[in-house]
């Protein structure tokens, strides 16, 4: 087994793992689409980062930020109801890419590409992952309280704002992360399939949350697989092996 | 602050989005009352309740007993079912560790093996039930409740008034109760509070829940119905 394609399959059972783990938590709050327009609004990030030759996830993680200060204050502005607002954004973020993105670099953007991950952003990718799976698990039942009711939380003296804060923070780290392995058109993908799947075959929290970052991990290990084997980009690979898990968990929802 | 008073509210005024919701509210709850807000629907029962687990922004002055334990049962969680919850997940949301859940639940009429049920899979009566048992986690000495009754079915309804009743006399309790169902009132509380933004009346209700102030707080013509046991 050569070095690089090791390399790709760690980072991929790392980010895939998390982003299903996070991903349960967003499901619950009916936020899963949301790191679609995130990861849209990437693209512009990423075309940057594609142009002068720095990290994808590096150029991404701004534009991330900004899409998530975007979306809250057009909340706080408008109450317009979130599908609403991701749909302005996430079209923006597109829009924009395709103005600054050179056309023979776009289906790096647009779908990722992990087999090419160097050792140091392996390296960091994986702390970083490791940081943020610890915080999620530490911070999931308050956040899973918020998802039931705020005012439940609030009842219970849990600081909306500073959840609030880790949990955006988190996604943002997610998205910016994801979209070198599966690109801006598919980061909603890695956080929403596995958690979906999970939640079918699962009757309790863990069996859940631990249930989608398994999902996460396999489906991850098998796209990279099968990009060894068929030579497709890994992107949109993970993507159907985490459906054709979805599809099988249908069968057995519970 | 008196050593039986256990809530003492003075000029109450609530405004939300520009709109006075509450005003003019002065009350005061005793150790062990059983005290029903009532009301008709919009009158600023909830946001009263909201209010007093400072929930939201107010006026005027809202003094708890020192030290004061309280236990909210809200009226709804509609995202509960999103999540695939049972029920000992649920409890440990609180902090609570699985032999007191196991406790309260038994207290509650509920069997051991029930903590692995999923929330999702409960009956409306037994939902209600789980929930006012959430409330129960680190022995509260106050409990509100923001219409238990909600969704619930009438003979699921008898059943939690009557285990209200009965917690009542069985833990040193005081309860705050919102709802807009009359019959609620002579049921299980002592104390009522007639609210429709402002106070209509206030004190027991065979003696404040007169056909008068009825009217006023519900308008038009009331259909008058008093229990006379």
């Amino acid at each position: 087994m050569d070095n690089q394609f090791l390399l790709s399959l760690i980072v991929g059972i790392c980010v895939g793992g998390a982003a299903g783990f996070l991903g349960s938590l967003m499901l619950g709050r009916r936020m899963a689409l949301v790191a679609g327009p995130l990861g849209h609004l990437t693209l512009p990030g990423i075309a940057l980062a594609l142009m002068y030759g720095f990290d994808v996830s590096l150029g991404a993680f701004p534009f991330v930020i900004f899409g998530i200060v975007l979306i809250w204050l057009f909340e706080m502005r408008t109450k317009l109801p979130m599908e609403a607002l991701t749909a302005v954004v996430f079209a923006s973020g597109v829009a924009i890419a395709f103005l600054l993105l050179p056309i023979k670099q776009a289906e790096t953007a647009l779908v990722g590409d992990i087999t090419k991950v160097s050792f140091p952003e392996a390296a960091v990718s994986v702390i970083l992952i490791l940081l943020l799976f610890f915080v999620v698990k530490k911070v999931y039942s308050k956040i899973v309280l918020i998802n039931i009711s705020e005012e439940l939380a609030k009842s219970e003296k849990v600081d909306i704002r500073k959840y609030n804060l880790i949990y955006l923070g988190s996604i943002a780290i997610i998205v910016a992360l994801g979209v070198k392995m599966v690109g801006g058109l598919l980061t909603a993908a890695l956080v929403a399939i596995p958690a979906s799947s999970a939640r079918n075959l699962s009757r309790n929290l863990a069996q859940y949350s631990f249930g989608a970052m398994i999902i996460g991990i396999i489906s991850s290990s098998l796209g990279i697989l099968l990009y060894k084997i068929t030579g497709f980009p890994a992107g949109p690979l993970i993507i159907l092996a985490s459906t054709f898990i979805f599809l099988i968990s249908m069968a057995f929802k519970r | 602050m008196d050593n039986e008073l256990i809530l003492r509210v003075r000029d109450l005024e609530v405004r939300l989005n520009h709109q006075t919701i509450i005003e003019n509210l002065s009350f005061e709850v005793k150790r062990g009352d059983v005290l029903t807000i009532l009301g008709p629907n919009g009158a600023g029962k909830s946001v009263l309740l909201k209010t007093l687990l400072g929930l939201l922004p107010y006026r005027g002055e809202i003094e708890w007993a020192k030290g004061i334990k309280i236990g909210y049962v809200p009226q709804r969680l509609p995202f509960i079912k999103d999540i695939p919850l049972n029920i000992r997940d649920f409890f440990s949301l609180k902090g609570s560790p699985e032999s007191e859940t196991e406790a309260i639940l038994n207290s509650v009429g509920f069997q051991e093996d029930f903590l692995r049920k999923k929330i999702g899979d409960l009956s409306s009566g037994q939902f209600q039930r789980v929930l006012i048992a959430w409330g129960l986690v680190g022995n509260p000495q106050v409990l509100l409740f923001d219409e238990p009754t909600t969704g619930v079915d009438i003979s699921a309804e008898e059943t939690i008034y009557k285990f209200l009743a009965k917690l009542k006399e069985e833990i040193d309790l005081t309860i705050l109760l919102v709802t807009h169902d009359l019959s609620v009132v002579y049921k299980i509380s002592n104390h009522v509070i007639c609210l429709n933004r402002q106070p209509i009346c206030f004190g027991p209700p065979r003696e404040v829940l007169t056909l008068e102030s009825l009217q006023k707080l519900y308008g038009g013509e009331v259909k008058y119905y008093r229990h006379k046991h």
